[in-house]
């Protein structure tokens, strides 16, 4: 029940501040490497941790090749992820293998490290048909490019896995601009009306291509946004694999004792453009800023955690290193060797039956092709 | 058989698909308990249990967001767009993503959805209530879009819908819910989508149209009939893909067609058949293929809805022109 103010000085801005005064950030590694928050910390074996270091510094170089592969014309579409390293992939990490991802277009790191074989994402930026063709078992959507789109369709996969009596999770991903759009309020509404099992999460890298995200909305954290929908918000260090990690973990363990949904704001920051199209982050942003977040850096944070630990070395790392650079060769050799893309490939995947247009100009283009 | 109206067809066709297979699940505003502001899912929760049919939050493109995240797990959802006037909200959801699943990933996944909506002309609705947007849709490759004129076609058809693996759009004509009823078996039956039917046989004219305009045109045919014109209606029953071959056989034989919607001339089905008919047939042609629509404004207000809205004797006016070109 709601109570009611007796005798008090109605004061609409306190209903504000008391809700933002809620919404601290959780950061268990400082960017010392040191743990600042014994109580939060996840229970994560060393060959865990290990796992995660690994993974981070693995996608870090496929970042800096997928960057240096479109400079050469080798790939096609993509948006850099380093600096979200620990965002993306430490929510992975918290992951089971039945949990599905609905991820955005920067949400690459995720789904190859939940299963998409790396040629197919390298098709997949290339635009090639077999990039979509998740194999059976792979419980990912192809990135979204619609902003928000993923938002409403998770709400939609949790209720099924929930009608399914499924032990798994839907986790969706967007970014700061995406918590404008309305798909981003409805997808958690719907699953919070519904006790979906949902986590949604925001990488806040602080601009939608340009726009801060201080010109995206009043809020004073998008983790308050949660509010709205009558469902559990944080917002965490999205620098600290520890962090995001335990986050992520708590809402899918909610989640699957039908507690139903939870939004996650991870600050962080992109280093790269918004795109490899043109995108030049001079034009808003300063250097100053740039350094200021690398300082937080989330491989070093977690580098120095390791270390101080026992649990990484110089060596291990190198090693990670090209194994990375070895399976990027791989991928893109395997990926060079995918069959040439014709029309009429595209005709025969737009419905289970051909309709008689397309029937029609299935065969103009088959012989067309054929010549 | 039963003697049903359309709504009381449509009813029974989600009936039956909700029996015939634990996946279909039908949710929308206000289906549950409410029935659907038009009572097409009446009865239909209480006898399958809010599992299956469910209301939703006020809020289209999360509905749309919902029956493509359920496909995703499986599902057969049948969505409803309380009034396809509201379908700008739901865009993405249908052509952005619907549409585009099976195609994004190869083949590997589908989306059989069936979105149902009531629409059309002739029932004084608010605005956004009765435009018809079937053009709109039938320009996105990925949908099937339907539209029954008949209590009989809307119970085969929509079974066909729901069972279909890929999106499709019901469109139901507000006008026909109820106007009159019709001998509608209680088994299940299908109706294939994407061909038509000759509704009225005829030797002279072609009168090619769906929905509404099926009856204004039946209702045209009958009054040419006794000015010694024979007319043959063709109801297209799916818009896209249309009937070409029906279409086709028709015009062979009579020479002349006349195409008649509802919907706006620009915003039409109508230019397609048009455009179908010049490239196949146009040496069979006596005369101009010409079109019945209603004007380019945005849906009549109203008080102006009865002289905006198509009808019979334009159809008898416009069959005269090519009949005596």
């Amino acid at each position: 029940m709601v109570s009611k103010t007796q005798n008090a000085k109605f004061d609409a801005k306190k209903t504000l501040e008391v809700v933002e005064e809620q919404f601290q950030t959780l950061q268990i590694l400082n960017e010392a490497g040191e743990v600042i928050n014994e109580a939060a910390m996840p229970d994560l074996s060393d060959e865990q941790l290990q796992e995660l270091m690994r993974r981070m510094v693995y996608s870090r170089i496929l970042d800096q090749r997928s960057i240096s592969l479109n400079r050469q014309g080798r790939l096609g579409f993509y948006a850099p992820t380093a600096g979200q390293e620990a965002s993306q992939l430490a929510s992975q990490f918290a992951l089971e293998k039945e949990d599905f991802i609905l991820p955005g277009y920067r949400d690459v790191p995720q789904i190859i490290w939940h299963g998409l074989p790396l040629y197919q994402a390298f098709l997949w930026s290339r635009g090639h048909l077999e990039g979509g063709q998740i194999p059976d078992g792979v419980n990912i959507a192809i990135p979204q490019i619609i902003i928000g789109a993923q938002y409403v369709q998770t709400a939609g996969v949790a209720l099924g896995m929930k009608k399914r009596g499924a032990k798994s999770v839907a986790i969706t991903y967007t970014g700061d601009g995406g918590t404008s759009q309305g798909d981003f309020y409805e997808g958690m509404n719907f699953a919070g009306a519904y006790k979906a099992p949902a986590i949604f999460i925001a990488q806040n890298n602080r601009f939608a291509i340009s726009t801060p995200v201080e010109k995206q909305s009043a809020a004073k954290t998008l983790a308050q946004k949660a509010v709205a929908a009558g469902i559990p918000g944080i917002q965490v260090d999205g620098m600290d694999a520890l962090a995001v990690y335990a986050a992520t973990r708590d809402a899918r363990e909610r989640a699957i004792n039908g507690e139903g949904p939870t939004f996650i704001e991870t600050l962080t920051y992109r280093y790269g453009p918004h795109t490899m199209a043109g995108d030049d982050p001079t034009r808003y942003r300063t250097a100053d800023l740039d350094n200021e977040w690398e300082k937080k850096d989330p491989l070093v944070r977690f580098r120095k955690f390791l270390e101080k630990k026992g649990l990484w070395t110089e060596e291990k790392e190198n090693e990670v290193i090209e194994q990375a650079k070895e399976d990027i060769k791989e991928a893109i050799k395997k990926a060079d060797a995918a069959p040439k893309q014709k029309v009429t490939d595209l005709m025969s995947i737009m419905y289970e039956e051909m309709p008689q247009n397309l029937k029609e100009q299935y065969e103009i283009y088959k012989e067309k092709e054929s010549k | 058989m039963a003697q049903m109206t359309m709504i009381q067809a449509i009813t029974d066709a989600l009936r039956t698909e909700l029996r015939n297979d634990p996946d279909v699940l039908v949710f929308g505003e206000d289906v549950g308990l409410n029935g659907g502001v038009f009572r097409a899912t009446e009865g239909l929760q209480t006898e399958f249990g809010e599992d299956r049919v469910f209301d939703t939050p006020l809020a289209e493109s999360g509905i749309g967001g919902l029956a493509v995240g359920l496909s995703l797990q499986g599902f057969r959802p049948v969505p409803e767009i309380q009034f396809f006037g509201f379908v700008y909200e739901v865009m993405d959801s249908i052509s952005g993503q619907a549409a585009r699943l099976r195609y994004r990933t190869g083949g590997k996944f589908n989306a059989p959805i069936t979105f149902r909506s009531p629409f059309g002309g002739g029932v004084h609705t608010p605005d956004m209530h009765a435009d018809s947007l079937e053009g709109l849709m039938a320009q996105q490759p990925g949908v099937k879009v339907v539209i029954p004129s008949t209590p009989y076609d809307a119970k085969g058809l929509l079974i066909s819908s729901i069972r279909d693996n890929d999106p499709v759009i019901f469109l139901e004509h507000m006008k026909l819910y109820r106007s009159f009823r019709q001998e509608v078996p209680e088994e299940a039956y299908t109706i294939p989508l994407g061909k038509a039917e000759v509704k009225r046989e005829g030797t002279d004219v072609s009168i090619i149209t769906y929905g509404a305009m099926v009856h204004e045109s039946l209702k045209a045919a009958e009054e040419l009939e006794k000015e010694g014109f024979s007319a043959e209606v063709i109801d297209l029953r799916t818009v896209s893909p249309i009937d070409i071959e029906t279409i086709v056989a028709s015009v062979e034989k009579t020479g002349r067609a006349i195409v008649v919607q509802e919907a706006q001339k620009q915003a039409g089905i109508a230019a397609n058949v048009v455009a179908e008919i010049n490239d196949r047939v146009i040496l069979s042609l006596e005369a101009p293929v010409l079109r019945v629509a209603a004007p380019d404004t945005v849906f009549a207000f109203p008080q102006a809805e009865a002289a905006w809205l198509p009808n019979y004797k334009d159809v008898i006016e416009t069959a005269k022109k090519v009949l005596t070109f």
